[in-house]
């Protein structure tokens, strides 16, 4: 079961790069003169179709694309010839430990405040609860930046409105840098997820079990801790994987915000630049990351249920 | 000797969508230790939260308002949550009627068991583990000595259930109540899960609350009955006193239910062969056949009843007649024309004569759809009716299933459970149909409500002389009702003739199994049966004939 | 009548919910009549505070932010639910196609969306348009694919649900053909969810737009829109001056009001499944 639901993804991976790769050929018009322009000499077309492989056939292009893709050789930058690795490695590096940052911050608090409402459902908390999580799920992520923004940098000269982070900083520099995009970050996706635990929490104490555990007069910890938890695990870890693939997404309007250096930025900058290879090969490692936790998700949720892990 | 349990003027409120709505109302309650009172009722009577507030718990959305619930000296009714805390499991332990949904899916069987001594601090876990091995083999579960270590959803039902039981007994508590704990089973099952309980409050002498809509299960196991109503107490007696001699109307209707109506005379008149179904073989997934060679033949005017239980094949046939599953094997007849395997090339005609009633009014009528509409699309679909001819024929069909010409205009969900039974029967009328297919239509109905729908159907049949194809578990229904019954086990016929024939011995053994099985209205009906059954005099036992877990089944909705 | 006590019944956030919608909407029909001064008219000197002749202050071309925010109002609305409805038609079509049909229909359907939705949205999003260009057109058909997968997803779940229900097989034994089982049996029924849904989907579509636009890759200027005008402005907050916080707020506002509406809807709707 699990190996099936690997191979899927993998399966699911190959199609995306595929299409990828395949939407971009279908371009209408020749690349190079899209890209340099209708003036442009013939010997440069000529140098950059060469330089992009065009003058092999697709489906050749096509493997030699993937195989250098898998090998870390992405290519080179249209806009300024740099190889797109170098471009790209640390900037992934800042996106992941902007995102990671994010999601220490958001799981646990998610968690804990889903239980919490949960258990102490339609009373006053527990209202006010969803109702803050319902605005902060309406509210796009740069409305809360700003705001944030305007408060604790601009009011209160607290924390930097740029995140500018570079390999010279320490890690407290790091983080002290990175304060509000976290922050920014960590609101959107504390409110999705805090509102699905509450839901599956929800879901498993109105089971009967759970009536039966309490009948058989044991203590509410219990009850919540052995009757509950190991079964609303399953959809817990669901839920949080799921908003993990969301939070790596989440994170390219974040970096635009704040400025920094990630992935995301890039990614934003070369669209509008039509940098096409460092788009193929961001927008590829995007997904990748994306299908990865979505599968991950799906596979701690076949191993956390007892019904699937112990067969008849 | 003073009440273990003594409950006074106790009065619950269920709240939904701000509207308060009082189910109990002024119940008085006692029980002495080792007595098994019966709490019997249909649904809305209050009995399963009666039954809870006996622990001075009660469910999401309901209050106890007031009332008194004295426990051994102990007021329960207000008491603090721990103190209830320390009676639940270890003196007053609960019995839910679904054991699958019950057990927590992610422990083990014994892990359960021995919770509750251990919580309570009653034993040690190695006593605990000892105990439950004990009550296992007590309570006759297969292998006791391992199938503790199973998971709740490796265990068939019917010993899910008995394990339910022996998880009850954990603690030895004073007081057992048992929350309907057979309805979802088969007959046969049933027995088993009885035998467990009678032996439970016979053996230990423990006192227990049994609530059950069955009178004739309550029969077997309660000392003393109380029959509920709309939260009020209709009549209170001693078990064999209201059995021989019921005081009320309603209780006289509850005990009259299962009662043989007159047999009809079915001469040696041959009439015409309506459905004829020749060696049928049917399989879901090409591998395993659910039905194998069945042969079946229903003539015009008679009332063919199809009886099995869970998994028996009995609702696959009624898909392969209407072509709903493509048969692998075997051709079937309509009225002497040959019916095509598959419902889309089979003609209106055909269709229209061959009508179905299925087992869950709720989602057998669109509740987006009018009963003009429902009624009316049939009339315009197979006849063509313009408006006025429609309105004209649908009063007419409404006063035929004895409702009144305004529910025209109603949804379905303004309806009761047995008023849209009615209009389900309406809509199969309104197609003039030679067979209807009755598949389980009163399951899902109370009692008195699905003897008013059989009442129906019997004098509607007599008036139009249509067939049925009747499918249900219920073997009272089948006695009540039946010309002709169709015995099914494990996708095939293992007995069929005319209901006398297959209600007078000699029987087949699987017959005789399902027959016996039957809780009759004699509080001594189960020890008589389980003596018979363990001295060996009677012909049959279950785990011979029947390989072990086979009868298990899905649970059914509750009747 | 019965629509009338259906609101008469609302609660508060319901009703805050649709006060907050309407004043929407008004302000997107009646733009060019309530805006005190023409669209991408400058009026006057760059991030003037508020006054009476501009109550937000002005832009950062100099422009009247209020005459903005209520074209905005218009453009991104109606965008917004222009992509909504095509991702309703497309993928509540093919849903219910999937569902009633079956067999392969239902294969290939599926199998695609499964795809389509394995990649997250903004990156496609950002891929096909660094392609094609930014173009309204291309805005409208990509985010319409895109978001017709989720819709195509609840149609088709919805539908199977209803499908299995007893008076749709009485529908199919009475011989009925596929049109009458969709239009009649099971869309009646499958309304309550694909309303709520469609609020959901409008929410996001809304924040899909604005977030593109705050790229620079949405709805280009000079037309006003609202995230377009949050990032124009952006630069602006760092000199303690809160521009960009209007539009910005605008947009949770609309959302807000959409979600408290939805909200309502889905507590009602689960209300009656149990009646």
């Amino acid at each position: 079961m699990v190996l099936k639901r690997i191979g899927l993804g993998l399966m699911t991976l190959l199609i995306i790069s595929m299409l990828i790769f395949v939407g971009i050929e279908a371009l209408p018009g020749d690349l190079a003169e899209a890209v340099l322009g209708q003036n442009a000499l013939p010997e440069t077309v000529a140098s950059f179709r060469k330089e992009l492989k065009l003058d092999l056939p697709p489906h050749a292009r096509y493997f030699a694309w993937l195989g250098d893709f898998i090998q870390g050789d992405f290519g080179k930058s249209l806009a300024n010839g740099r190889p797109i690795a170098e471009l790209i490695g640390w900037r992934f590096a800042n996106s992941l430990f902007l995102a990671g940052a994010a999601a220490a911050i958001a799981v646990p608090v998610a968690i804990i405040l889903g239980i919490l409402a949960a258990v102490y459902r339609n009373t006053l908390f527990d209202r006010v609860i969803s109702m803050i999580t319902l605005s902060a799920i309406s509210f796009p992520e740069f409305f809360i930046a700003y705001i944030l923004i305007a408060l604790f940098s601009v009011q209160f000269t607290l924390f930097p409105s740029i995140a500018n982070i570079n390999v010279q900083m320490n890690l407290g520099e790091k983080l002290y840098a990175i304060v509000l995009p976290c922050f920014t970050l960590s609101m959107v996706v504390i409110a999705h997820m805090m509102r699905q635990t509450r839901a599956a929490i929800i879901n498993i104490m109105a089971s009967p079990f759970i009536e039966m555990a309490r009948l058989k007069g044991l203590k509410r910890l219990r009850v919540t801790v052995l009757h509950a938890f190991p079964n609303a695990l399953s959809p817990v870890i669901n839920v949080v994987a799921l908003n993990l693939a969301y939070l790596v997404v989440g994170v390219v309007i974040v970096e635009v915000v704040f400025v920094y250096p990630g992935l995301g930025q890039l990614l934003v900058d070369s669209v509008s630049k039509r940098d096409i290879p460092v788009v193929q090969a961001s927008g590829l490692i995007f997904a990748a990351t994306y299908i990865g936790l979505n599968l991950l998700a799906d596979v701690l949720s076949i191993l956390s249920n007892p019904r699937l892990r112990n067969p008849r | 000797m003073p009440h273990l349990l003594k409950i006074e003027h106790l009065f619950i409120e269920a709240e939904s969508d701000q509207k308060t709505k009082q189910i109990v109302k002024g119940i008085h309650l006692t029980l002495h230790r080792g007595e098994v009172l019966g709490l019997i009722g249909e649904s809305g009577a209050g009995k399963s939260t009666i039954g809870l507030a006996a622990m001075g718990f009660s469910r999401q959305g309901c209050r106890i308002v007031s009332g008194s619930i004295v426990f051994d000296g102990q007021e329960l009714f207000g008491a603090p949550r721990e103190a209830l805390r320390k009676i639940w499991g270890a003196r007053i332990a609960y019995v839910a009627q679904s054991a699958a949904a019950s057990f927590n899916p992610a422990h083990r069987l014994i892990k359960q068991y021995m919770e509750a001594p251990l919580q309570h601090g009653l034993m040690s876990s190695e006593e605990a583990k000892e105990n439950a091995v004990d009550m296992y083999r007590r309570l006759l579960l297969p292998d006791p000595e391992k199938i503790g270590y199973r998971y709740p959803h490796q265990v068939s039902g019917g010993q899910l259930q008995r394990a339910m039981v022996a998880m009850a007994m954990s603690c030895q508590p004073d007081i057992i109540v048992f929350d309907e704990p057979t309805t979802a089973l088969d007959v046969t099952t049933q027995v088993e899960v009885l035998a467990a309980i009678k032996y439970i409050t016979t053996q230990f002498r423990t006192a227990a609350i049994y609530i059950s809509h069955d009178l004739a299960v309550v029969a077997q196991l309660a000392d003393r009955i109380m029959v509920l109503r709309y939260g009020e107490l209709v009549e209170e007696n001693d078990a064999r006193t209201m059995l021989a001699n019921p005081r009320k109307e309603y209780t006289r209707k509850l005990l009259s239910v299962r009662m043989l109506r007159k047999t009809k005379n079915l001469s040696d008149q041959k009439d015409d062969v309506i459905l004829d179904i020749q060696g049928v073989t049917a399989s879901y997934t090409g591998q395993n056949n659910v039905l194998e060679n069945i042969n079946l033949t229903i003539r015009k005017g008679r009332n063919v009843a199809l009886v099995g239980e869970s998994g028996s094949g009995k609702s696959t046939l009624a898909r392969v007649i209407t072509g709903l599953l493509p048969p692998v094997q075997g051709r079937i007849f309509f009225k002497g024309k040959e019916l095509s395997p598959n419902l889309k090339s089979r003609n209106r005609e055909e269709l229209q004569k061959l009508q179905m009633i299925y087992q869950m009014p709720d989602t057998a009528l669109n509740p987006r759809h009018r009963i003009r509409k429902i009624l009316g699309r049939p009339l315009e679909f197979y006849f063509g009716m313009n408006r006025k001819q429609r309105e004209e024929r649908i009063r007419e069909l409404l006063t035929q299933i004895e409702l009144p010409e305004s529910f025209i205009d109603r949804f379905p969900t303004e309806l009761s459970g047995g008023e849209k039974q009615r209009i389900c029967i309406a809509r199969a009328l309104a197609a003039e149909p030679e067979l209807i297919i009755c598949d389980e239509v009163t399951s899902a109905l109370d009692q008195l409500v699905a003897e008013g729908i059989l009442h129906l159907l019997q004098g509607l049949q007599d008036q139009l002389k249509v067939s049925y194809l009747f499918i249900t578990h219920d073997l009272a229904t089948v006695k009540a009702i039946a010309d002709e019954i169709v015995v099914m086990f494990q996708g095939q016929i293992v007995e069929q003739g005319t209901k006398k024939e297959i209600l007078t011995p000699p029987h087949h053994e699987y017959t005789e199994l399902l027959l016996s099985s039957v809780p009759e209205m004699d509080p001594d009906w189960l020890d008589n049966l389980l003596k018979a059954r363990k001295s060996g005099r009677a012909k049959i036992k279950p785990h011979e004939i029947i390989p072990r877990g086979s009868l298990e089944n899905l649970p059914r909705p509750a009747g | 009548m019965a629509a009338f006590r259906f609101l008469r019944e609302s609660p508060l956030s319901a009703r805050i919910g649709m006060a907050i919608v309407l004043i929407n909407i008004a302000a997107a029909i009646l733009a060019p009549v309530i805006a005190p001064h023409g669209e991408s008219q400058v009026v006057g000197d760059v991030w003037l505070p508020m006054s009476r002749d501009f109550p937000l202050g002005t832009d950062q071309l100099g422009r009247d932010l209020l005459t903005r925010l209520i074209y905005g109002a218009r453009n991104t609305i109606a965008l917004a639910f222009l992509i909504t409805a095509l991702s309703f038609l497309m993928g509540s079509i093919c849903g219910f196609l999937a569902a009633t049909i079956g067999k392969w229909t239902d294969q290939v359907l599926s199998r695609l969306v499964d795809i389509l939705m394995a990649f997250p949205t903004l990156i496609f999003a950002l891929m096909v348009l660094s392609v094609v260009g930014t173009s309204i057109t291309a805005l409208v058909v990509v985010i319409a694919l895109l978001d017709s997968t989720r819709v195509f997803r609840l149609s088709r779940a919805v539908a199977m649900d209803i499908g299995v229900l007893e008076f749709v097989e009485a529908a199919r034994l009475r011989g009925e053909g596929t049109w009458w089982v969709m239009t009649q049996e099971i869309l009646p029924n499958a309304l309550p969810p694909l309303v709520a849904e469609f609020g959901l989907r409008f929410c996001f579509v809304f924040l899909f737009i604005a977030a593109l636009s705050f790229l620079g890759l949405g709805i280009q200027p000079p037309a006003a829109d609202w995230g377009g005008m949050v990032r124009e402005n952006a630069g602006a907050i760092t000199f303690g001056i809160f521009t960009p916080l209007w539009p910005a707020g605008a947009i949770a506002f609309l959302t807000v009001g959409v979600n408290l509406i939805v909200d309502w809807f889905l507590h009602v709707a689960s209300g009656l499944k149990e009646g």
